[in-house]
């Protein structure tokens, strides 16, 4: 049994063959598997480490060095509150404290409902903007309180809370562990010529000036 | 840019220091007489600047800069400073830095008295910490594998073992985990380091933090005497420290000699002394009694049946097997007692397991850095080198992974080289001379042995053109592929290949602890100490032994198969355990039964030792002083450590003993005097002598030289019918050998076999994956269980030998070419 989807399978193929060695591969398909699942999970790696040539063990080193891969079940969103120096001074700890009572769940957990992961973190990089939070990695600003409710009450009720950040993004917010709402495809004739480094043997397709490019392609 | 080949001057605390081309700075100074404190840097690994202890001042032009030394290679003027303020105060530093989360907890450390860290705290660091924090915890040792204990806490994290386990072995089973003060090192979960190499990382590991079973709080270092000696598992003959307390021997460490083992072991190299130390050695001599049992006796007595049982019988009935296991002094002795003084020829140290003698004896030998030459092209015919030679192979993937030689396999079954191999041709059992052939273009068009022509002459031309062209040397590995294919099929292919490439050399493949020093010192059929046949060799040894053979004798299948049949009166066996080791277990059980007198030294009560008349105990290697001879026949010594167990004796004793009591006088009364001895018979030895053996004990002494090259009549092979199964029967490094199953790590790691097929194969067979089917081989029909492995190729069946699950020597017929199986209908 697979544990990529079928269309997730094609896909990991196509990334695979965008780079000269498998090994290439493995972190964008760590994030590939966790937009499937929400989470890195022990097949994914498994199978990650079969695609790729690789084993399983340097499949987990080398996605555990990012934070932002969880190899353990996170909710559907992941909030994260910022408690660090700017955000503290101006209510992050009460913050943090208002998302804990109304979840019920401790930072580090998540909701019973599988619906909210809430996590404590450092400073990300909004400090003039404090106190604030992210779901899913989209900022919420000069948040309170009423904010994070407000946005709650989007989530459980199915809307987009994005207007209420900090992007002014009204699109969808998705689950977890989604990269992007669009997928790239790299046509083969616009691959960046995939050989190993050491049997290229002509300049790299993207630095080629326009005419040698159009032989390529016609090649 | 230095030229190449040109020496660098470099100046380090203001002396000028010549630095070889591309040579590391720490590397440069340590050869020089300065010693840069250092964690992750390992002579025989890629730099990675891990650890940063190795910081010093360098000005390369630019200013004066604090540099790690073992990522700098040294560059013409650099001026280098290991000495001044800033190089102390940062390498004070960084030991601060590791100290900051490693434990004080030498006292129960078993690395404590032996640790780098503890050694370069004490010389380079600051002498206290400013640390008062926690540290940080991790639960206690936790296995990585059955054999190999991790206690994250000591770690440094200076990637030794995890480069090693990558880089050197590639087994990537380790690797580190998380970021910054999280990072630890460990396996997947659940998913063991299982490595045959795994003990390296022990070795390795600057700190405690890996620790070995057998080795785990069992001493202290400073109670340790060591030896260097020579590791005879197998015929690598790696370079080993033994170290010992209390007369007990309790490690071995790999030594870096550079011609052999780059101080690398494998897990069963490091630790089979578990066996030579086990309470089931036999320590007193037995003999049959008139109940019939063996009961134990004394030498005297033992000594006295077994010289009887040798009186006045005609040489032509007796016969020796075995005595790889021997010292080459004992090899010495054995065959002038044996040849000399019974004057029977039917001896023989390989046990229809390996190669004709003459045959290994008159190809052109290559050394492991010949095969291993950067740029080579090396061809496997032979066994997986990963299950048999593990030190082997750990030189040969260097070779194929990091120094660019080209690595052609011809063998029946992927092996543990196939992912790195330029080409894999699958052959056929008993059909390698073909593909062999048609590599050549000597042959008809239709895919032979399981290949297509194409891909055979694809190899032809690499291997010849290279030969010719582009000083690109070639040597064959060359062993026995298959225990259930006689070895006349790589004999003829290597013939082949012998006569088709320019200057191709062999290396041997034969796999038994000293077999090399065996055919060397003349224990095999025809063949008299110093690589001679006995009609050249007579002439020189009628002078100095009592008489010779006159006609070449049986080799081991051979007296077995006249001991079956009433022929043997007296059959000694040199640490020979028949009943297992010969591939054709029922032509060994006949042979055993039908002997006269069955006289046997060994280490352990083997079955076959129990089936003996006369039974003599004899030293391990660790209680031996003496040489032994490796593949590529280097001479290295062996060294005692420790006292035998009860009244054990060297081989080469019991021969003297023996020959005494026979009214003759081997003239040995140390292994030294065989060499006084083999200088006047053996000019191939003449360069060797106990002296010249002690200035170069690491590296040992090369014999060359031998007979010219022999053509046995070539195998006739019987064609392959569409409807069976062609068995390959192959080794796997543990097995249920008799040092295996005495040692407590590694008894337990032996795999358990069946009969293995290719996927579709299996698929087609409609049986489910441990299911039975009964099959009809030479020996008649065997239920066997069954299982599909996608490195067995189509057509053929696959056992290991020796194993758990199925015996693979109750199918194997010695007197076949080919063993082919056929599915018996239910
Ligand atoms: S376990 Fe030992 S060898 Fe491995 S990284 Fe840690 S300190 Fe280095
Ligand atoms: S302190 Fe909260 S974003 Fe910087
Ligand atoms: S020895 Fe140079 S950085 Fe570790």
């Amino acid at each position: 049994m697979s544990f990529f989807t079928e269309a997730n399978a094609r896909t990991a193929a196509e990334v695979i063959a965008r780079y000269p060695r498998p090994r290439s591969a493995v972190i964008p398909l760590l994030h590939l598997a966790q937009e499937q699942e929400g989470w890195v999970t022990r097949d994914a790696m498994v199978e990650i480490a079969e695609l790729t040539g690789a084993t399983p063990a340097e499949v987990l080193g080398t996605g555990s060095f990012y934070e932002m891969f969880r190899f353990h079940p996170v909710g559907r969103y992941v909030v994260n509150v910022c408690t660090n120096i700017s955000c503290q001074l101006l209510g992050g700890e009460e913050l943090l404290h208002h998302v804990e009572e109304s979840l019920e769940v401790h930072a580090g957990g998540t909701t019973a409902d599988g619906m909210f992961t809430v996590e404590e973190v450092e400073c990300v990089a909004a400090c003039t903007e404090a106190p604030c939070f992210t779901v899913n990695y989209r900022y919420f600003h000069r948040a309170d309180p009423d904010t994070f409710d407000a946005v709650v009450d989007d989530l459980r009720a199915g809307r987009s809370p994005l207007a209420r950040g900090a992007q002014g993004d009204d699109g969808n917010l998705p689950a977890h562990g989604t990269l992007g709402r669009l997928r790239q495809h790299i046509p083969d004739d616009r691959r960046a010529g995939v050989v190993p480094p050491e049997q290229a043997d002509q300049e790299p397709v993207w630095l080629r000036t326009a005419p040698s490019t159009t032989s390529a392609a016609d090649a | 840019m230095n030229d190449v080949g040109q020496s660098v001057e470099i100046t380090v605390d203001g002396r000028t220091v010549l630095a070889n081309p591309g040579e590391l700075l720490i590397d440069a100074c340590e050869r020089t007489g300065t010693y840069i404190p250092r964690f992750c840097h390992h002579p025989r690994m890629r730099p990675v600047g891990m650890c940063r202890s190795c910081l010093v001042e360098v000005d390369t032009g630019r200013g004066p800069a604090l540099q790690a030394s073992c990522m700098l290679e040294c560059s013409p003027g650099m001026q280098v400073d290991t000495e001044s303020e800033r190089t102390r105060k940062a390498q004070a530093g960084v030991l601060e830095f590791l100290l900051v989360n490693h434990p004080l907890d030498c006292p129960v450390c078993d690395k404590g008295g032996e640790c780098p860290l503890q050694d370069q705290t004490m010389a380079f660091g600051p002498g206290e910490s400013r640390f008062v924090e926690e540290k940080r915890h991790f639960e206690k040792p936790i296995p990585v594998n059955d054999n190999v204990f991790l206690d994250r806490e000591r770690c440094i994290l200076c990637d030794r073992c995890t480069r090693f386990a990558d880089e050197v072995a590639g087994d990537a089973l380790i690797h580190f985990q998380g970021r910054g003060s999280d990072t630890e090192v460990n396996t997947f979960p659940d998913e063991p380091f299982s490595s045959y190499f795994s003990g390296n990382t022990v070795q390795v590991c600057p700190v405690g933090a890996l620790t070995a079973a057998p080795y785990r709080f069992k001493a202290r270092p400073w109670d340790l005497e060591e030896v260097e000696s020579t590791s005879v598992v197998d015929s690598v003959g790696s370079r080993i420290a033994v170290q010992s307390s209390r007369d007990c021997v309790l490690r071995f460490q790999g030594v870096d000699a550079d011609a052999v083992n780059w101080g690398w072991l494998c897990d069963k190299e490091r630790f089979i002394f578990e066996a030579y130390d086990h309470e089931d050695r036999l320590g007193t001599p037995l003999l049959r009694g008139d109940d019939g049992d063996l009961a134990p006796t004394g030498w005297g007595e033992a000594l006295a049946a077994a010289a009887a049982a040798l009186t006045d019988v005609d040489p032509d009935r007796i016969a020796v097997l075995g005595g790889a296991r021997l010292t080459n002094e004992s090899q010495y002795a054995w065959t002038k007692f044996a040849k000399g003084v019974l004057g029977t020829d039917h001896v023989d140290a390989q046990l229809g397991d390996g190669l004709p003698a003459d045959f290994v004896l008159g190809l052109p030998r290559a050394t492991i850095d010949e095969a291993c030459t950067p740029g080579g092209i090396i061809v496997l015919l032979g066994p997986d080198p990963k299950e048999e030679l593990g030190s082997l192979y750990l030189r040969l993937r260097h070779a194929v992974v990091h120094d660019g030689a080209t690595l052609i396999e011809l063998t029946p079954r992927a092996t543990g080289l196939t992912p790195f191999a330029d080409h894999s041709l699958r052959v056929r059992p008993g059909e390698a001379v073909d593909v062999v052939r048609a590599m050549f273009g000597e042959g008809g068009t239709a895919p032979i042995g399981g290949v297509t022509v194409e891909e055979a002459q694809a190899v032809g031309a690499i291997v010849s053109g290279a030969a010719v062209g582009q000083n690109r040397p070639v040597t064959v590995l060359l062993g026995r592929q298959s225990l259930a294919e006689a070895p006349g099929t790589v004999v003829d292919a290597a013939l082949v290949l012998h006569d088709w490439i320019a200057d191709v050399r062999f290396l041997s493949m034969l796999r038994r602890g000293n077999v090399h020093g065996a055919l060397d010192l003349g224990l095999a059929p025809g063949l008299l100490p110093g690589r001679v046949g006995l009609d050249e060799g007579r002439p020189r040894f009628a002078a100095a032994w009592p008489t010779t053979p006159a006609t070449k004798g049986r080799d081991a299948l051979e007296s077995l198969r006249a001991a079956a049949d009433g022929e043997v009166d007296v059959l000694v066996l040199l640490g020979a355990d028949v009943l297992t080791d010969v591939p054709d277990h029922d032509l060994a059980r006949r042979g055993l039964e039908g002997a006269g007198t069955v006289i046997a030294l060994d280490l352990f009560a083997t079955p076959t030792v129990a089936a003996a008349d006369v039974v003599l105990p004899a030293t391990a290697p660790t209680e031996t002083d003496g040489t032994v001879t490796n593949l590529e026949g280097r001479v290295s010594i062996v060294a005692r450590k420790v006292t035998p167990p009860g009244t054990a004796r060297p081989d080469w004793m019991i021969a003297v003993e023996l020959a005494r009591r026979l009214g003759a006088d081997l003239g040995i009364s140390s292994p030294d005097d065989v060499w006084a001895e083999l200088s006047v018979v053996s000019p191939i030895h003449a360069h060797i002598d106990p002296e010249a053996l002690a200035v170069q004990a690491r590296e040992g002494i090369l014999v060359s030289g031998g007979p010219a090259l022999v053509r046995p009549a070539p195998l006739e092979v019987p064609s392959h019918d569409k409807n069976s199964y062609r068995l390959v029967v192959t080794r796997s490094m543990y097995d249920c050998g008799v040092l295996t199953a005495h040692s407590r790590s590694l008894a337990g790691l032996a795999p358990v076999t069946r009969l293995a097929f290719e996927p579709t194969d299996f698929a087609a067979l409609g049986v489910a994956e441990g299911g039975r089917i009964e099959v009809r081989g030479p020996r008649g029909n065997i239920d066997v269980v069954v299982g599909p492995d996608s490195r067995v190729t189509k057509g053929t069946a696959h056992l290991l030998f020796n194993q758990r699950g199925v015996s693979a020597g109750d199918l194997i017929e010695a007197t076949a070419a080919v063993i082919d199986l056929t599915v018996v209908p239910v």
